[in-house]
């Protein structure tokens, strides 16, 4: 190899470890309190390494829960947040799916002033509107529901943009061809046109699931049985009971820990689909 | 099966181009109707008109005598075969065949049965299994027109289906297109910018030119007696040479310094006029002796084909080309003498390009 490209390789490199590294240490420091013991932290000495308490810890925040401190086991609020962000995920799919075949396939009335009206929402985020939003779920009795948790973040542009796009790119000759294959307009959406966006509807829903399963200013507000209370809202609670005496950062670290497994999951085991969902145009 | 009827059929894109400008056409059943015109000159248009996926602005299309002016594509009973074959990427061969069957409600051993047929005339029985991105393009190719052939349809429609072959497996499936036709007997149209390929497989040949028909007639003799200069130079490669000339009143065509060439009876002029005089590269040959009939010309290069060669020759500018079989002394720069038989001279006016005679 010459040494001008061997260079630019050690470059690259150093800039890519450089970029892993420093998303990696905050992790890493947050797994290394995790296994830590509570006095740790009082004396200052946390290090760089593992503790010894990591399995009780991590027992203790998943199943157990420890009532000297108020903190309730981790598991319900992992399914809670599991069930709001695939309710999420897969509701702003389910919407935003046809919503995207109607504007790109069908010539109505009012089909750009639909249209323009699904893009002006992209500059509502829920947290925009939430005094309002909150009005209406609470008039429709929505507080402390699934309903109530999901139905007000599944209104999607973006996705509806997306796939938009998607459908754009599929070649006009396939449309076509269905139409002279005696394919109706569901047909062709069930036949050909989803089956086509099967990798786009993979990568989205990757983003929209970790999406939903961060959400926590809208959780927060529309909950207040601990049965609705969602993992992030739960690391805000006990981030407050660490803050006012006990030191039970550890748990935090371990709960935060625990928190992280099902997104990477999900991105990890659809890895290869978002990838090409984001990256491929060719139909 | 049924035949094809055009009349008066116009397309105004929205925007406001005339696409075709109005058309009127008669396609026999069983025939195969080759679309022949050079691009944008409204081929598709006109195709996908029939195919009911444009509606025309004006005119009625009517197929196996029905008119087909208010149906759906689905409807018509037409099947297509498009440029790019437009094969559903994610269905497997067997599934792209089968689905327009299914969606008509056939019933699944009668799919089979009628999938397996046509596959096995498109010698595609092999690879029902795979996915079109893991076939060949001549592959892909085959199973478009299974997809086509399957339905058994009234009409085929073809959209320049060989264009994206390379030239040997376009000869072939020239061939084998030309064959299947004419075993199932469906009425055909084929469309293609390619004019070997129209007269090769044509029954009639259309020749369309800024969306109005030129011609139609049998490949053979709207070779020999195009209607005007467009069809005379679009058919034949390499095209035929024009000369202006002077036509005088005993049927010689005067070229000035080149010589002059006596032309059929239709030449003869009371008056001398002004006229445009095509002859085939093949219709030319070396003047034998020293009669009238000769053009002088100088040799310009040579390109050998193999079996035959197009000598290029000039003189004051004026280039013509001869199709040749003969080998001898072509040698750049030297002079050469050539002559056409008095019947393939074709006329045409100036003036539009008419023929004349
Ligand atoms: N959707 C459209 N809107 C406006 N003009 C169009 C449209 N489709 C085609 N045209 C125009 O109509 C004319 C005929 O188009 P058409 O596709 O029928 O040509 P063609 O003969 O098939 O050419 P090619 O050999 O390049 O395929 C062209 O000039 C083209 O620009
Ligand atoms: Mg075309």
């Amino acid at each position: 190899m010459p040494p001008r490209a061997n260079l630019r390789a050690i470059a690259l490199h150093a800039a890519l470890i450089l970029g892993a590294a420093a998303l990696a240490v905050p992790i890493w420091l947050a797994f290394v309190a995790a296994t830590r013991a509570s006095a740790d932290f009082v004396a200052g000495d946390v290090g760089w390494l593992p503790g010894p308490h990591g399995f009780a810890n991590f027992w203790t925040v998943l199943a157990a829960g420890d009532s000297a401190d108020g903190l309730p086991p981790a598991w319900p609020m992992l399914l809670t947040t599991l069930v709001v962000a695939l309710l999420i995920a897969l509701g702003k799919i389910a919407v935003s799916l046809p919503a995207a075949f109607a504007v790109t396939y069908f010539r109505f009335p009012f089909r750009s002033l639909a249209f323009w009206t699904i893009f002006l929402t992209l500059m509502l985020p829920v947290e925009v509107r939430i005094v309002p939003t909150f009005q209406v779920v609470a008039d429709l009795g929505l507080l402390n529901s699934w309903a109530g948790l999901s139905l007000p973040l599944i209104a999607s542009a973006t996705a509806t943009f997306l796939f938009r796009q998607t459908f754009m790119s599929v070649p006009d000759e396939l449309t076509e061809a269905a139409r002279i294959d005696a394919a109706g307009p569901l047909r062709f959406f069930f036949d050909v046109l989803l089956p086509l966006s099967r990798t786009n509807v993979a990568a989205l829903f990757v983003i929209l699931f970790i999406y939903g399963w961060n959400q926590y200013l809208w959780p927060l507000m529309v909950t207040t049985e601990p049965r609705f209370y969602t993992i992030v809202v739960g690391i805000q609670r006990l981030a407050l009971a660490a803050d006012e005496g006990t030191a039970v950062w550890h748990y935090v670290m371990a709960t935060a820990i625990l928190a992280l497994v099902p997104p990477v999951a999900v991105v990890v085991g659809m890895r290869k689909l978002f990838v090409r969902g984001l990256v491929e145009t060719e139909k | 099966m049924a035949g094809v009827t055009l009349r008066g059929v116009k397309k105004r894109y929205p925007g406001g181009f005339e696409a075709i400008k109005g058309i009127d056409l008669d396609v026999p059943d069983g025939d195969l109707c080759v679309f022949v015109g050079p691009s944008g000159c409204g081929k598709s248009t006109l195709l996908r008109i029939v195919a009911g996926l444009e509606t025309a602005s004006e005119g009625t299309v009517a197929i196996g005598g029905r008119d087909v002016g208010a149906l759906g594509p689905a409807e018509r009973d037409v099947a297509m075969v498009f440029q790019n074959y437009a094969l559903y990427p994610h269905m497997s061969v067997f599934d792209n065949m089968a689905y327009g069957l299914r969606n008509r409600g056939a019933a699944r051993p009668e799919i089979e049965a009628r999938v397996a047929e046509a596959a096995a005339m498109l010698d595609l029985s092999a690879l029902l299994a795979r996915k079109p991105r893991e076939l060949s393009g001549g592959q892909r190719q085959r199973v478009a027109m299974g997809r086509a052939i399957v339905r058994k349809p009234a009409l085929f429609l073809f959209d320049e289906p060989l264009s994206n072959l390379d030239a040997k497996l376009r000869a072939r499936m020239r061939v084998e297109i030309r064959a299947l036709q004419r075993r199932l007997g469906t009425t055909a149209i084929h469309v293609t910018h390619d004019q070997l390929e129209a007269m090769t497989m044509a029954d009639t040949l259309v020749v369309l030119n800024a969306g109005r028909v030129e011609q139609v007639g049998k490949p053979a003799d709207v070779y020999a007696r195009p209607a005007n200069r467009f069809v005379a130079g679009f058919l034949g490669s390499p095209e035929m040479n024009f000369l202006d000339g002077e036509a005088g009143p005993d049927g010689r065509i005067d070229f000035g310094a080149l010589g002059s060439l006596s032309a059929g009876a239709g030449a003869r002029a009371p008056v001398s006029r002004k006229v445009v005089a095509g002859i085939r590269p093949e219709n030319l040959a070396p003047a034998e002796g020293d009669g009238p009939d000769r053009l002088s010309l100088t040799v310009d290069f040579v390109e050998e084909l193999g079996a035959a060669r197009l000598v290029y020759a000039s003189r004051e500018g004026r280039r013509v080309v001869v199709h040749t079989a003969a080998h001898g002394g072509w040698a750049p720069g030297a002079p050469l003498a050539l002559t056409a038989a008095a019947g393939d001279v074709r006329l045409f006016d100036p003036q539009g390009g008419a023929a004349l005679g």
